[in-house]
């Protein structure tokens, strides 16, 4: 059980926190499942800007599973008429939206326990973990990859010298066909994880 | 749920069968239930013997070879690349991978899973049978040749496909054929027949065939006195017609003329006598059909009418090569042949030339063929390298008669490039103005490149030395060798620039007998055959035959086999190079044939070790035979 010994009162969160929470007590026997994901959002500022996709899809025993996917377009308040133009997102889209607690929580629902993978991901985790204050309730638990810093380990790069998705998947010969769209990202980020992970023999 | 990446391997696999026959929302289904993997250059996918995974592959982007072990050798089978599918053997069969798949380099495979997709092979037969001849052949593509018999220990489905194939393939045939109706006399009908050059007519009523006439119903009741020759053609045809469908496979047609005892067929529309004509199939379309015959292709491209025909017979060739190398025919051999249809291909695209200008040439002409086709040991489709010589004409007609020759070797070497063989990349051909040049030019031209090797560049120039007459007047050929071999005579300074020529490419073996490889360009680490191992044998025996005085023979192992006999003293030398110039060319012609390359360079990571020993083996004679042109021609103080 996830109490708080510090805590002075032991706070009744909702069910959604809780079965997420319970997915790491869980017995880690299956094999190791990872889940690249990307988020677009409306801006880089954590703070003001908000959540515009999430695309995410699993990868296991080093294959990524098309099956097991997701995808949810948010509904906006905050809206930055600039960053259409990079993303394509507009406020009024045909993609169906839903609420930002809907989207977090299916997207709790389906990460679960796995390691997070992303390119930049403290980023993409720091706009969920934004989302979950606003709900009120704490922290994604999740253990984390960044797929940077895993190419910055790969060529023993210092750590200031950040590659972008782009270049890097210039570098590994990756076709960009689907960027800037959250689904599109998370696929390429995917490959190029599978890549990293692969050279870097983890 | 939209998923994006199911959409985007759907839009992958739709271009490649057997997906293309399917429906796009079955794709997609079956593209959400598929993985990618993620394979590093030489990460194997499955092995020989392991037990069948519950997916099988598709090549996205990247290549994944498949091979089988052979005297513990991996020998590579086939190469699969984007769109390719393998890994089919767990559809039909229980037991094990029979071979191995290895990324040949990065590669990024979707794994399509066998239970999601069975249900929709069963209910689309065309790509059951996609599958299932796939995986009849083993290999992706059901009439691939190339890897005929290096199959026969594996237990797979095998068969000697290419006869049999070739034998199931519709029939081409003379469609819209001249037809007489029956109240024509006969005696026009045969003139028409003569004029056409056809032998036989069918005889039709309102389009339909009736009856027909041929060469024997002329002979048998006409020539005999039977019938006289003014009656009308209805009382000596022949009645009724056999008359069949469109697309009749070439053993139907065969067998549809056995058993009615004909020799030709009429093709209807619907393959009744009661339905209007479309076409004729003589027992002559049968032979040329079975075309892997060089009488057939020979006679094929003396009737050539357009390049494309010519083109049909240089690619029935290629079927012939592969066929010869695989039955063991002797390389000499081989290249003789192909050799021949060669030239008989050029000699037609000349008449062709002829025919379209219009005019007959002005002054008597020889075509020549120089370097590989001139020596006959072009067995894949190379660059073409010729040259025209005329006879002398008055000086105020050089002009004219030079212009109709560069415009003959325009429109031929034109036709030979559509046929296939391309340009020569330095110009060396006919259609150059500097090699298309009155006979006393090219004496002029011999000398200067014999009396001043240096200044004229003879170096450059070595493969005019290797000459076959192909087209005109042989006679002016002949005068040409006559004044090659007078300037020759003991001309020291010519066989040395000739001889230091042949020796700038050592054998091509390092210290520790390693191979020597290509260090950097775009065919770094692969063995360049051609410049390392055949040319210096082919650069010997020139060398070696004109200043022995050897006429008439470019073809290096001739020239091998005649100075064998020339000097028995150096023979075993001269035997081995011989038979070590046969197996390089048969190793550059397989490499050709199976990468649909020029062959020149040879990857050796894909070489068995049997091939590697056999190869080295054959270096030796390239050092014994640079010895000998050393101690020759006094090379030592010469270098």
């Amino acid at each position: 059980m996830a109490i708080n010994w510090f805590k002075k009162i032991v706070k009744d969160y909702p069910k959604f926190w809780e079965t997420y929470l319970s997915c790491f007590n869980e017995n880690q026997s299956k094999e190791q499942r990872y889940v690249v994901f990307d988020c677009e959002t409306t801006g880089l500022d954590y703070k003001s800007d908000r959540i515009l996709s999430i695309g995410a899809v699993g990868i296991q025993n080093n294959q990524i599973i098309v099956g097991d996917f997701m995808e949810v377009f948010l509904q906006q308040d905050v809206f930055n008429p600039e960053t259409v133009t990079l993303h394509g997102i507009l406020r009024e889209g045909k993609e169906e939206k839903v609420v930002e607690a809907e989207a977090i929580i299916r997207f709790l629902d389906f990460i679960k326990n796995a390691t997070l993978v992303g390119h930049h991901v403290d980023f993409d985790i720091e706009m969920i973990n934004q989302a979950l204050d606003r709900l009120d309730v704490g922290k994604l638990q999740n253990q984390a990859m960044d797929t940077d810093v895993m190419y910055q380990k790969l060529k023993y790069l210092p750590q200031e010298q950040q590659s972008s998705l782009d270049e890097l998947c210039d570098i590994y010969k990756i076709k960009k066909s689907d960027r800037h769209t959250a689904s599109g990202d998370a696929f390429i980020t995917a490959l190029l994880f599978l890549k990293l992970k692969r050279k870097l023999e983890i | 749920m939209k998923n994006p990446i199911a959409e985007r391997i759907t839009d992958f696999l739709k271009h490649y069968p057997p997906f293309s026959s399917l429906p796009y929302e079955s794709l997609l289904e079956i593209a959400k239930t598929c993985q990618v993997i993620y394979l590093e250059k030489n990460q194997t996918l499955f092995k020989i013997n392991d037990a069948t995974h519950s997916f099988f592959y598709v090549v996205a982007s990247g290549a994944v070879g498949l091979s089988v072990t052979s005297d513990s050798d991996d020998v590579l089978i086939d190469k699969c690349d984007e769109g390719d599918i393998l890994g089919l053997r767990p559809f039909f069969a229980k037991n094990n991978y029979l071979m191995t798949a290895k990324a040949r380099e990065e590669s990024i495979i979707y794994a399509i899973p066998i239970e999601t997709f069975k249900p929709y092979v069963a209910a689309n037969p065309d790509v059951l049978s996609f599958l299932l001849e796939s995986f009849a052949s083993n290999t992706r593509n059901p009439y691939d040749k190339s890897h005929k018999g290096k199959l026969i220990s594996e237990n797979v489905i095998y068969n000697d496909q290419s006869s049999e194939i070739q034998y199931y393939q519709p029939i081409k045939y003379t469609s819209n054929p001249i037809t007489a109706s029956p109240n024509d006399i006969v005696k026009f009908v045969a003139q028409t027949m003569s004029s056409s050059k056809i032998g036989s007519m069918i005889i039709h009523e309102n389009r339909k065939p009736i009856g027909i006439v041929t060469d024997k119903d002329l002979r048998s009741k006409i020539a005999t006195g039977l019938y006289s020759i003014d009656v009308t053609i209805d009382k000596i045809m022949s009645s009724p017609v056999i008359t069949v469908a469109d697309n009749l496979s070439i053993a139907e047609a065969q067998i549809i003329m056995l058993k009615n005892n004909v020799s030709h067929l009429c093709v209807t529309k619907d393959g009744s006598t009661d339905s209007e004509i479309t076409g004729i199939i003589t027992e002559h379309d049968i032979v040329v059909a079975q075309a892997n015959n060089p009488g057939v292709l020979l006679k094929q491209s003396k009737r050539a009418q357009r390049s494309s025909d010519l083109k049909e017979v240089r690619e029935k060739l290629a079927d012939l090569i592969q066929h010869s190398l695989d039955k063991n025919v002797p390389i000499n051999h081989i290249g003789s042949i192909v050799g021949e249809i060669n030239l008989a291909i050029t000699k037609r695209a000349i008449e062709l030339a002829i025919e379209k200008i219009g005019t007959p040439p002005p002054a008597q002409f020889a075509w020549i063929n120089i370097g590989s086709q001139g020596r006959k040991e072009q067995l894949l489709l190379t660059d073409q390298d010729n040259a025209i010589i005329f006879e002398d004409v008055p000086e105020d007609n050089y002009d004219t008669v030079k212009k109709y020759f560069l415009e003959l070797a325009e429109k031929a070497t034109k036709t030979l490039n559509k046929v296939g063989y391309d340009f020569c990349p330095n110009e060396m051909m006919a259609s150059n103005s500097l090699w298309c040049k009155s006979i006393s030019d090219w004496q002029n031209q011999f000398k200067g490149w014999i009396i001043n090797p240096a200044d004229k560049n003879v170096l450059q120039n070595t493969i005019f030395f290797d000459y076959d007459f192909v087209y005109g007047n042989e006679s002016l050929v002949d005068t040409i060798t006559k004044t090659i071999h007078e300037e020759i005579n003991d001309n020291q300074l010519f066989f040395a620039y000739l001889g230091a020529d042949a020796l700038k490419n050592p054998p091509p073996l390092g210290f520790f007998r390693q191979f020597l490889v290509e260090s950097d360009g775009e065919h770094k680490d692969t063995f360049d055959l051609k410049g390392r191992a055949l040319m210096p044998l082919i650069d010997a025996a020139r060398i070696l035959s004109l200043s022995k005085g050897i006429k008439n023979t470019a073809n290096t192992i001739s020239r091998y086999a005649k100075l064998a006999e020339l000097e028995p003293q150096n023979a075993p030398v001269y035997e081995a190079c011989a038979d070590a110039f046969a197996e390089l060319l048969k190793f550059r012609t397989e490499e050709g044939l199976k990468n649909e390359s020029d062959g020149r360079y040879l990857n050796l990571s894909e070489l068995s070790k049997l091939d590697k020993v056999k190869l080295k083996n054959d270096f030796q004679p390239i050092n014994d035979i640079q010895e000998v042109i050393k101690n020759k021609f006094q090379l030592t103080y010469f270098t």
